[in-house]
């Protein structure tokens, strides 16, 4: 079990050409995964690498367990880093990137073969040891990254956009394996992505990064909100998550398997059958496009169907956003030609329909 | 090889292309092909021949030994690190290229020559530099640094900065990650660097007769031989030292070659 630690950062200014990141106040307690949610460009890089001490802030101070550490240089930290891009030492077999930290410690032999061992059956490139790092697929060299990072036993472990070079099947495999590594060994993870489900996948808590413009050149970014994902959906604050969350259905619960098949309990005391393999805590988003309503029980093989009442219409023009309260709240997207057909109106019950492999998981 | 005859204005490029070919192999071909086997065979058995290539040889390998040594961090802090007067540095890094060799010679001769400080301080040390081997040596460094540090520079900046940074997390310190990460993977380019400095210093001519006539290097011998005795008596040198050259430095390109492939 690795040791895990908390993290502070206080007032953090960061300065670059034509960005700096401003006022940055963050605290990670010990053990947790805490996501980084931003649109690209947002200095998100930079933070991270400034909590790594390979940036140096302007102002501002990063405390590891309390200890002030903004001084200390990066090989001191017990820091594992790991890039959007895998950044694999081209030169070195994946055994020996992968052994890499374990011998700048002078690791004895047996030690560094044991670990490297485990750690590749942990990520699942047993197999791969022998290559050359050109060689590997993305999400390979990903998990050859992430191995490297953590046999080192990282008392923090900060993630750069560590999903976002995998192509989406690739992507959501190693989102799973990266839930069960951290399950598994506990370390502190700070994860920065542009990439709200991911965002809402993994993290325990949430901070979302907004960047402004400040005058014709400049821009700045700072975080705009901390919670937990639920909290984050519930009251986005910056119209990047806003944008995400708008309009769309989206909501957390906990999974259940019965006779009568696969659903998510949510809180509002409502089930939805869906079709997952997932396990535990979930989020679910339903695309109001695929929601169908109508003034009396569908007959159809979709599973879902809810009663519930108008709120609110919204006409947009060629199609009408319908807000309907179940509870909870859904919306739903009808064609201008299905409104006049049902001609509903504020108060009024309908039912909602969708099917459960319309229920998107993550 | 049908791409290089696509269209005209390809085939006119061959031609216009072949003559400098052409204009390179032929005077290098004639030379050595003048000289009959067993001529540049009793070349090879000269004493004064054999002494002058081993002295030339040699002292293109302290010159490339010395660049390397100082060179190298030059060459990694201009690839990483922006500073104001950069363009300075680069700049007189480049000079030797452009400063004609002998007046380089000359120059040498101010600073090194056996009246000025720095030669009367290494006088002291039993050093001296004109009419002696290590006036052959700076003579070479400097007129062929320019080929290492830039060579080295630019191997240096094809290694991804952030390589180093995963080093250092791992627990390295810049030390150890220059060692362990910077250094192996610019190598290729340090080496063909060394390979074509270290060449350059055995084909110097002026710089090296301003400082040191004698000992004689290569070029020098061959200069002598040409002036003393005629072309007739000039040309197996000439032959000898382009075929001892071409062979080492093909040799050393093949394995700097495998050395690529293998890694």
């Amino acid at each position: 079990m690795t040791s895990c630690i908390s993290v502070q950062v206080r007032d953090l200014w960061i300065d670059l050409e034509e960005f700096h990141l401003r006022q940055i106040n963050l605290d990670v307690s010990a053990g947790e995964y805490f996501v980084i949610l931003g649109p690209t460009g947002s200095g998100k890089t930079v933070l991270l690498e400034t909590i790594a001490g390979l940036y140096q802030p302007r102002s501002g101070r990063i405390l590891m367990d309390g200890l002030d550490v903004t001084d200390a240089p990066p090989e001191r930290r017990g820091i594992g880093f790991v890039y959007q891009d895998y950044v694999l030492f081209p030169h070195l077999s994946v055994a020996a990137n992968i052994a890499f930290g374990l011998k700048l410690r002078r690791t004895d032999r047996g030690t560094i073969d044991q670990r490297v061992t485990a750690f590749s059956q942990l990520l699942d490139i047993g197999h791969l040891l022998q290559r050359m790092p050109g060689t590997l697929s993305g999400g390979e060299a990903q998990r050859v990254a992430l191995a490297r990072a953590l046999v080192v036993e990282p008392r923090l472990l900060l993630l750069d956009e560590p999903l976002s070079a995998l192509d989406p099947e690739r992507r959501e495999a190693l989102q799973r394996q990266l839930g069960r590594i951290h399950r598994q060994l506990g370390t502190t993870t700070i994860h920065v992505t542009h990439n709200f489900e991911e965002a809402v996948a993994l993290g325990d808590r949430i901070a979302d990064l907004k960047e402004d413009r400040v005058g014709d050149v400049r821009r700045e970014g700072k975080i705009v909100q901390v919670g937990t994902p639920e909290e984050i959906f519930r009251r986005p604050s910056s119209e990047f998550v806003a944008r995400f969350v708008g309009g769309r259905n989206l909501f957390r619960g906990k999974v259940v398997r019965d006779a009568e098949g696969t659903f998510v309990q949510l809180a509002a005391g409502v089930r939805v059958a869906v079709v997952t393999e997932l396990e535990g805590t979930v989020s679910l988003l339903i695309r109001p496009e695929n929601i169908l309503l109508s003034p009396t029980v569908l007959h159809s093989s979709a599973r879902n169907c809810f009663g519930g009442q108008v709120v609110e219409v919204v006409d947009s023009g060629a199609v009408l956003r319908v807000t309907v309260e179940a509870p909870p709240r859904f919306t739903a997207l009808i064609t201008r030609h299905s409104w006049e057909d049902l001609a509903l109106q504020q108060g009024q019950d309908v039912y909602l329909t969708f099917k459960a492999s319309a229920v998107h998981l993550f | 090889m049908q791409a290089l005859f696509a269209d005209k204005m390809r085939v006119s490029f061959v031609i216009l292309g072949s003559l400098l070919i052409l204009f390179v192999a032929w005077p290098l071909l004639r030379t050595i092909t003048a000289s009959s086997p067993s001529v540049l065979w009793q070349t090879l058995l000269d004493e004064e021949v054999r002494n002058s290539i081993g002295l030339t040889f040699y002292s293109s390998f302290i010159a490339t030994g010395i660049a390397f040594v100082c060179g190298i961090p030059l060459a990694y802090l201009l690839a990483r690190v922006d500073f104001p007067t950069k363009w300075l540095i680069e700049g007189i890094i480049d000079l030797p290229i452009v400063v004609p060799h002998s007046a380089a010679g000359i120059a040498l001769l101010m600073v090194f020559g056996r009246r000025t400080l720095l030669g009367q301080a290494f006088g002291l040390f039993g050093i001296k530099f004109v009419s002696a081997a290590p006036g052959i040596v700076i003579a070479m460094l400097f007129v062929s640094l320019s080929f290492l540090v830039n060579a080295a520079r630019e191997g240096f900046e094809a290694v991804d900065p952030r390589l180093e940074r995963v080093a250092r997390t791992l627990g390295g310190s810049p030390w150890r990650t220059f060692w362990g990460v910077s250094f192996p993977l610019a190598w290729r380019s340090i080496l063909s660097g060394m390979i074509l400095m270290w060449a350059r210093g055995l084909s110097e001519f002026g710089a090296v007769i301003i400082l040191a006539y004698h000992p004689m290097v290569a070029p020098v011998l061959l200069y002598e031989r040409f002036e003393s005795f005629g072309l007739r008596y000039a040309r197996p040198v000439a032959a000898l030292m382009m075929l001892i050259c071409l062979a080492t430095f093909a040799a050393l390109r093949l394995t700097a070659g495998r050395k690529r492939r293998g890694s």
